[in-house]
């Protein structure tokens, strides 16, 4: 079977989305911990964010017609692919320290990898981006690997 | 709360069980600003995606596999690394259940690793996972 990912494709391997600065607030913190059935008050009541909040603080706040049909926001760091159907993937971290309501953090996210395999339903691609999360003085907080795979 | 010099290979974490509705799912959508319809559109899930029913959320099953370790640890100790994969769709409807056990101990560095899972009504692992802690 031909390859699916070509060199254009393989050339934005390396390639950085804009920063993003975000405002850790105590409500939001709170909203996450709800929805997410935490039962630790240093959660509930905002003090610390739990494990995976960076993942919502950093989410995409995109426009509604930046939203595909089926309702997913199209990550401007990933180039057009040949497979499109965004499945699932898996989160790799290391914590430095934890998030806190009135923290500022910036958030780099880099393309780390980008490759194809063959799946036991036909082909699928999957891209690995790097996310460093700093406080504004360059204090680590987290590093995050993300791969996700499309089919 | 563990103690570090209780634990050995093997050691397991009680765990959660988990039956979320597709309020839970909305209100954790809305607060990461997640369109994707699979998770509040029936027919677009099952007619279109050919899903069973409303997805819950990968990465709030991934929530819930670092909840099995840091309600187990309390405030004995922090995580330092997390990881996890979600390997099966888990629908609305569907009891879960988290649960992990201790795979390595490094009493010098007071370092433990932890083999998680969530598992479903079938036992079908939906998401495995891997934590690491420091205990204070």
């Amino acid at each position: 079977m031909p390859a699916l990912l070509r060199a254009e494709h393989l050339a934005n391997i390396g390639r950085q989305a804009p920063l993003k600065r975000e405002v850790v607030t105590r409500r939001d913190i709170r909203k996450y911990s709800i929805a997410t059935g935490q039962t630790l008050r240093k959660y509930l009541d905002g003090d610390e964010g739990p494990a995976l909040y960076h993942v919502a603080l950093f989410w995409d706040v995109v426009e509604l017609d930046q939203l595909t049909p089926d309702g997913v926001s199209i990550d401007g760091l990933i180039p057009r692919l040949p497979l499109e159907r965004a499945m699932a993937g898996g989160l790799k971290i290391e914590y430095h320290r934890p998030i806190r309501p009135g923290d500022v953090l910036v958030a780099r996210r880099t393309l780390t990898d980008l490759y194809e395999k063959q799946g036991s339903k036909g082909p699928l691609i999957f891209y690995e981006v790097t996310m460093t999360v700093e406080t504004e003085s360059g204090d680590p907080v987290i590093t995050e690997k993300t791969t996700r795979l499309l089919r | 709360m563990p103690k570090l010099s209780d634990l050995t290979v093997g050691t397991t974490l009680p765990g959660r069980s988990y039956k979320p509705d597709n309020v839970q799912l909305f209100l954790y959508n809305a607060a990461l600003w997640n369109a994707h319809r699979i998770h509040f559109d029936h027919p677009y899930a099952t007619q279109v995606e050919g899903y069973p029913g409303l997805v819950i959320a990968g990465p709030l099953i991934g929530e819930w596999l670092a909840q099995c370790v840091v309600e187990w640890l309390g405030e004995d100790g922090q995580l330092t690394s997390f990881e996890y994969s979600n390997r099966k769709a888990a629908i609305i409807g569907e009891t879960l259940r988290s649960g992990g056990t201790v795979s390595a101990v490094d009493a010098q560095r007071r370092e433990v690793t932890i083999d998680l899972h969530v598992r479903n009504e079938s036992d079908e692992v939906v998401a495995p996972g891997k934590a690491t802690v420091r205990f204070g």
